[in-house]
């Protein structure tokens, strides 16, 4: 029954700094759920975007069928059969459903027009096949919930006949019912046939639906198998699976008395009830699965998003940050996880990048002075170590870890008292990662404290004093990061795994 | 890129430097310094008009009311002076500025408190300008013989060999180009521009940012208002009818990018100044005024055309640079 459906062996593909994957396989096979698990930045996604033809591997082959084959474009992957369900469904809300389900492969009348009828009729066929005969096939898609849009999709899925479909995360905003759901409709693709890769944080519903597994660590395949062999112990050891002790350079640094407080900090939709103190010099950890809502407080302590109750003091005043500018004039700054979107304005120079929150202090009479806003740059790129060419320089043309270093002096030169780093290391190379672990080490020795959201383990726990765990807007519990704790407790109280079962 | 949009403000003054020596073949006298000057006088008004244009167009905004905010600015100065011919003029360059400000505020208070896109706001706001100067002026004309002397004067007396009316081209030009290059609110336009989302990020108040930019040209409007009036002599409910467009066009072929974010005060001007030549050129060479209009209009479309090859290239260059890394 389990036939080797695809095929990936060898495959590579790097981006400038980073290799995103290195030699990796993967099998799928008909009639079967595939689990891809790994943390943040294990080169799910990437491989996602090899397999619909969206990227191109620098080297290795992709067999279907037992035939080499090559995926070129978007168009390519469709034609051999491959489709992507993602987490945030690819669709157009303005067509109706079955102009979504039919999309480019519509029936046509003997005109080359479209044949309508024909294809509400087929549509209202494919939804009933898969147990959605309560879509309204005419119905435009942004009238229904993610639930049925996924089930568009699926029926898409089955309209174009392909036999490899690609649930990336495809419960991330699901409720439980909505999941038991879809989880009946992948067991009804499984029993059509088709070969599935399920990618998933939560185990429990990589052991309700999936076969077999595969396990990817930085860009790496590092594990495959049977999941009925295979405990969720085995598993959580493979994803993590290396010695935690490695370059950080965390100093030993006398923690002050708490500089700020949150308590009870709530919104009424991404985050509850959140409570923690930070001291002077200190860094402390924010750890969680991906949506487990550490950004959303992290935004909301910058003023960005609004909260509905709760308290935020800073050295012991009550501050009401209602804007960044409120935040950052407070003493609270915010390092962006998304550095190209929110963290430096990309065609902008270097120097202006980093004198833009600053402006008022360079400035004489309300006009600017260039000569003060590069040194002040160049003051504050030094300690960074930055490396280009000038500080007229267009940040674009910058590496990853160069823009990075650049968002981090910006803040620096408005003197906070808080940095908060929201995956600070995310997607840059290995040499500016560790600038900026190094840098961290300097902010606090100079009585700065910060907080860093971050998602890879070796980083939580190599930099944190102490540890916050998120889980579905709630903090779980916080650790003191005293060398005892493991990386395996740190991913059980993330994903709600039990602790005693190790 | 700084240096790509010098060479564009570069190409653009040679593309001009031809038009006139083109010109001059068929019509000698046309590039006589008198007559350039003329034709920079001539252009004065949409140079102005331009660089108001250029603030909001930078926001990823668009101010479409302009050339109605000039009529009616223009339409209150005009009644007023015919009314009591004894105010003096400077009050009435202050109170067209003070109305244009207050229409570009309305705009920008639109855009910013209640986030409807500019172009929607801006179109509704064209028309019911264009209503007010029938219901303030009575759907009446305002003539020459009605104006006071200083009111027509004010815009012809000449200073150094110009007349006054280059000489608020020339000081508001060099005002507007340290507005932009040298405060923190310009610093605050061009970066809300290129992304909003990091300069809210940073601090920046992008709805603030884009409604000082509205206030900008509305400001820039409300003083042309006075200018046109004692230009042509006539304050009337038609007056710079449709010409919203011919601002914009000057934007887009000085190369002022309508995704917002980039933009020089020289090319704004240039882009000015290039529909200045080609109006005065092609009466010189007995081309119909007709022709104006669709040589305007391939200009524009070529300026777009090299915007994109112009962002083509700087895409090349970004990956050369990465792969070399």
């Amino acid at each position: 029954m389990s036939q080797l459906k695809l095929s990936l062996s060898g495959i590579s593909k790097s981006f400038p700094g980073v290799i995103a994957l290195n030699q990796v396989s993967l099998e799928l096979h008909s009639g079967q759920v595939t689990a891809l698990i790994g943390e943040n930045g294990a080169g799910k996604s990437t491989l996602v975007k090899v397999l619909t033809g969206i990227y191109q591997p620098d080297s290795g082959s992709i067999s279907i069928d037992n035939e080499l084959v090559e995926l070129p474009t978007p168009h390519s992957a469709f034609e051999k059969g491959i489709t992507a369900i993602h987490q945030e469904t690819v669709l157009f809300d303005e067509l109706s459903v079955a102009e979504n389900i039919f999309l480019g492969h519509a029936p046509r009348t003997r005109f080359r027009t479209i044949d309508w009828r024909k294809m509400h009729a087929k549509a209202r066929v494919l939804l009933h096949d898969i147990g959605a005969a309560h879509i309204n096939s005419e119905l435009p898609l942004k009238e229904l919930g993610i639930a049925n849009k996924h089930l568009v999709a699926v029926a898409r899925a089955m309209s174009i006949e392909a036999e490899i479909v690609i649930l990336d995360e495809p419960t991330a905003s699901l409720s439980h019912k909505e999941i038991e759901d879809l989880f009946d409709l992948i067991r009804l693709l499984k029993k059509e046939g088709k070969a599935i890769l399920f990618i998933s944080h939560k185990f429990d519903e990589i052991y309700q639906i999936a076969d077999r597994f595969s396990v990817f660590r930085d860009g790496e395949m590092v594990g495959e198998g049977e999941l009925k062999n295979t405990s969720q112990q085995d598993i959580v050891r493979l994803m993590v699976g290396r010695s935690v002790d490695q370059i950080f350079p965390k100093r030993k640094i006398a923690i002050g008395p708490p500089v700020l407080a949150v308590a009870n900090l709530s919104h009424p939709t991404e985050f509850d009830d959140i409570s923690f103190e930070l001291g002077k010099g200190e860094i402390l950890g924010f750890y969680g699965l991906v949506g487990a809502g550490r950004s959303e407080v992290m935004q909301a302590l910058f003023g960005i998003t609004r909260t509905a109750s709760g308290t935020i003091t800073l050295d012991g005043t009550a501050i009401k940050p209602k804007s960044p500018a409120d935040a950052i004039k407070a003493g609270i700054v915010y390092v962006p996880e998304e550095r190209g979107k929110q963290g430096v304005v990309m065609d902008l120079p270097v120097f202006q990048n980093v004198s833009l929150p600053s402006l008022h202090k360079t400035s004489k009479n309300g006009f600017l002075v260039l000569a003060r806003e590069f040194a002040l740059t160049r003051k504050y790129t030094r300690r960074m170590d930055l490396r280009a060419s000038s500080l007229s320089q267009n940040t674009g043309t910058l590496s990853g870890g160069n823009q990075q270093k650049i968002v981090i002096a910006k803040w620096l030169a408005t003197q906070p008292r808080v940095i908060i780093l929201d995956e600070p290391t995310k997607g840059i190379d290995i040499g500016s990662k560790a600038a900026v672990h190094e840098f961290m080490g300097d902010l606090v020795d100079q009585g700065l404290s910060v907080i860093m959201v971050s998602s890879e383990l070796p980083e939580i726990l190599g930099m944190s004093d102490r540890i916050v765990v998120m889980r579905d807007g709630k903090i779980v519990v916080i650790h003191k990061n005293d060398g005892t704790l493991s990386a395996e407790t740190l991913v059980k109280t993330a994903a709600n795994i039990s602790l005693d079962a190790a | 890129m700084s240096r790509l949009l010098k060479n564009r403000e570069i190409w653009l003054l040679l593309v001009i430097g031809a038009l006139v020596v083109a010109t001059t073949l068929r019509a000698p006298g046309f590039a006589q310094p008198a007559n350039l000057l003329d034709i920079f006088n001539n252009t004065s008004i949409l140079m102005i008009l331009a660089l108001g244009q250029m603030a909001v167009i930078i926001t990823r905004s668009i101010d479409l009311s302009m050339a109605t905010n000039l009529a009616l600015s223009g339409m209150i100065v005009a009644l007023t002076n015919a009314a009591f011919p004894d105010i003096p003029v400077p009050f009435l360059m202050v109170l067209a500025t003070f109305c244009g400000l207050v229409m570009g505020a309305f705009n920008g208070i639109l855009v910013w408190k209640l986030g409807i896109p500019a172009i929607v706001v801006t179109l509704g706001t064209l028309t019911i300008f264009r209503g007010l100067i029938f219901v303030i002026a009575g759907g009446s004309w305002v003539n020459a013989d009605k104006f006071s002397t200083d009111f027509v004067q004010y815009t012809r007396i000449e200073f150094l060999g110009l007349p006054l009316l280059s000489w608020y081209a020339i000081t508001i030009a060099v005002m507007f180009f340290v507005l932009m290059t040298r405060t923190p609110m310009g610093r605050a336009i061009y970066a809300i521009g290129v992304n909003p989302t990091a300069s809210t990020y940073a601090g920046i108040n992008v709805g603030r940012t884009t409604f000082v930019a509205f206030c900008i040209s509305g400001m820039l409007a409300g003083f042309s208002g006075y200018l046109w009036v004692s230009r042509y002599v006539i304050g009337s409910v038609e007056v710079a009818n449709g010409y919203e467009l011919t601002i914009i066009a000057a934007c887009v072929i000085g190369g002022i990018s309508i995704a917002g974010g980039v933009g020089t005060v020289g090319s704004a001007l240039l882009g000015a100044l290039f529909l200045g030549v080609i109006n005065s050129a092609l009466p010189v060479i007995n081309i119909s005024p007709f022709w104006q209009m669709a040589i305007s209009g391939a200009a524009i479309i070529l300026a777009v055309i090299l915007n994109a090859r112009g962002q083509k290239q700087k895409g090349r260059l970004i990956l050369k640079k990465g792969n070399t890394q």
